[in-house]
């Protein structure tokens, strides 16, 4: 399901599915995406930052273009406790393995995987800054 | 050879094109005249093989190389360079003037991030202006290239770096009237292209930058931000565009302007010097 932002109409919340994973999506071409995010993040609900948000940033292909600084956006992850995944979706293979990421990482908040469970996410992320 | 006034006014209000250099190999400040009479046969050599840059006139290329003193920073910096190109067509009497066709001046103001970490022979010159005949810049830049052993890439200002520059020169204060501020965004992925072009009165984009500044001489990026936020904020209120989802491409102040190509123009030679060390800061984190 695909939001140009949050918070989702709620005239549709009976039908909606449970959502397991929340992904954000920022360009680094585009100071108007990280502030649409920033908005958003006011409107989800605490449990999800159990694991269950991450940040797709995509335009690192392109130093020259770029709009936003890298540290704003690295702050973000940490502040959210949420993994940062770079990526240039222009480029069709790393759209494809970008994908392939993201439905493993889904697949792990949707509890499809024995043994391992969106709150591993927490625990690395924990572990990184300690570094 | 102390502050010439003069010496630096062919500086301002041309489009210049920026490259950063790598440093230069076995440089030495004495043999400008050698360097002035090798690259010349250079240039006439490649003429003869057919890589000829003007069509028409027969042009003879007199090249000149001078060292400009007082541009550059601190102690550390290197004198800047220049190399001069003129031409006199073969028919023209003796005596006729030479008519300047091409400029190039290498330079580093405050560049000591570099300079000091390189080892000995090398020379720091990190950014390279041009302005004339992109055959020209070709020719002269390979020569450099095969000659020091250093490297040029065309330096790209991206829109983060525009912005700096925007809130930086836009709070400079100007004595007599100034041009407006102005700002041109391009917008991504429509069928037509299209351009924005946002100006600003000057006293309002001062007044603006001057409440959001917090330490004169100092500026955080959290001050730029806000200061384009604002401007930002105004426009979409008025027009209920979101400029900050489009690419800016060039701004432009009564200090200076610039293209995101990599393009400036200096306008205002008391502020020469900063804007110099902000170009020399951007020529040495592409090199690194």
């Amino acid at each position: 399901h695909l939001a140009t932002s949050l918070p989702l109409p709620s005239e549709r919340d009976h039908l909606r599915p449970r959502i397991d994973l929340i992904v954000f999506m920022i360009d680094l071409k585009s100071k108007y995406s990280l502030k649409n995010v920033e908005t958003s993040l006011a409107y989800v609900d605490a449990s999800f930052f159990l694991g269950k948000v991450c940040f797709l940033v995509t335009g690192v292909g392109r130093v020259n273009a770029c709009s936003i600084e890298m540290n704003a956006v690295c702050k973000l992850g940490e502040t959210y406790c949420s993994p940062v995944l770079f990526c240039e979706l222009e480029l069709e293979g790393i759209r494809a393995t970008t994908a392939q990421r993201l439905v493993r990482i889904l697949r792990i908040c949707a509890g499809h995987i024995p043994g391992v469970s969106a709150l591993s996410f927490v625990s690395m992320m924990r572990k990184s800054d300690a570094d | 050879e102390k502050a010439d006034p003069q010496k630096t006014a062919f500086l301002l209000r041309k489009a210049w094109t920026l490259y950063s250099v790598t440093p230069l190999y076995g440089f030495r400040r004495g043999r400008l005249r050698d360097y002035a009479r090798l690259l010349s046969a250079f240039i006439a050599a490649e003429k003869q093989k057919g890589l000829a840059v003007e069509v028409g006139v027969e042009l003879d290329i007199k090249v000149a190389l001078s060292s400009l003193a007082d541009i550059r920073g601190s102690e550390q910096d290197q004198a800047a360079l220049l190399v001069q190109l003129s031409s006199r067509s073969r028919g023209s009497p003796r005596n006729s003037e030479d008519k300047p066709v091409w400029w190039g001046w290498f330079c580093s103001v405050f560049g000591d991030e570099l300079s000091e970490s390189v080892p000995e022979h090398f020379t720091c010159l990190p950014l390279f202006l041009s302005h004339g005949a992109e055959s020209y810049t070709a020719l002269v830049g390979s020569w450099f290239q095969k000659t020091f052993d250093c490297c040029f890439r065309r330096l790209a200002i991206s829109p983060l770096n525009l912005s700096w520059m925007v809130a930086m020169w836009a709070g400079c204060k100007l004595d007599r009237a100034a041009s407006a501020v102005e700002l041109v965004f391009s917008v991504p992925r429509l069928a037509q292209p299209l351009d924005i072009s946002y100006a600003i009165h000057p006293e309002d984009a001062k007044a603006l930058w001057d409440t959001v500044q917090k330490t004169p001489g100092e500026i955080t990026q959290e001050e730029v931000d806000v200061f384009m936020d604002c401007l930002y904020a105004h426009f979409h209120r008025h027009f209920k565009i979101h400029l900050s989802a489009a690419k800016l491409v060039k701004i432009s102040t009564a200090i200076a302007s610039a293209h995101c190509d990599g393009i400036v123009k200096i306008l205002h030679s008391q502020y020469l010097p900063g804007v110099l060390m902000l170009l020399t800061e951007l020529a040495i984190s592409q090199i690194q």
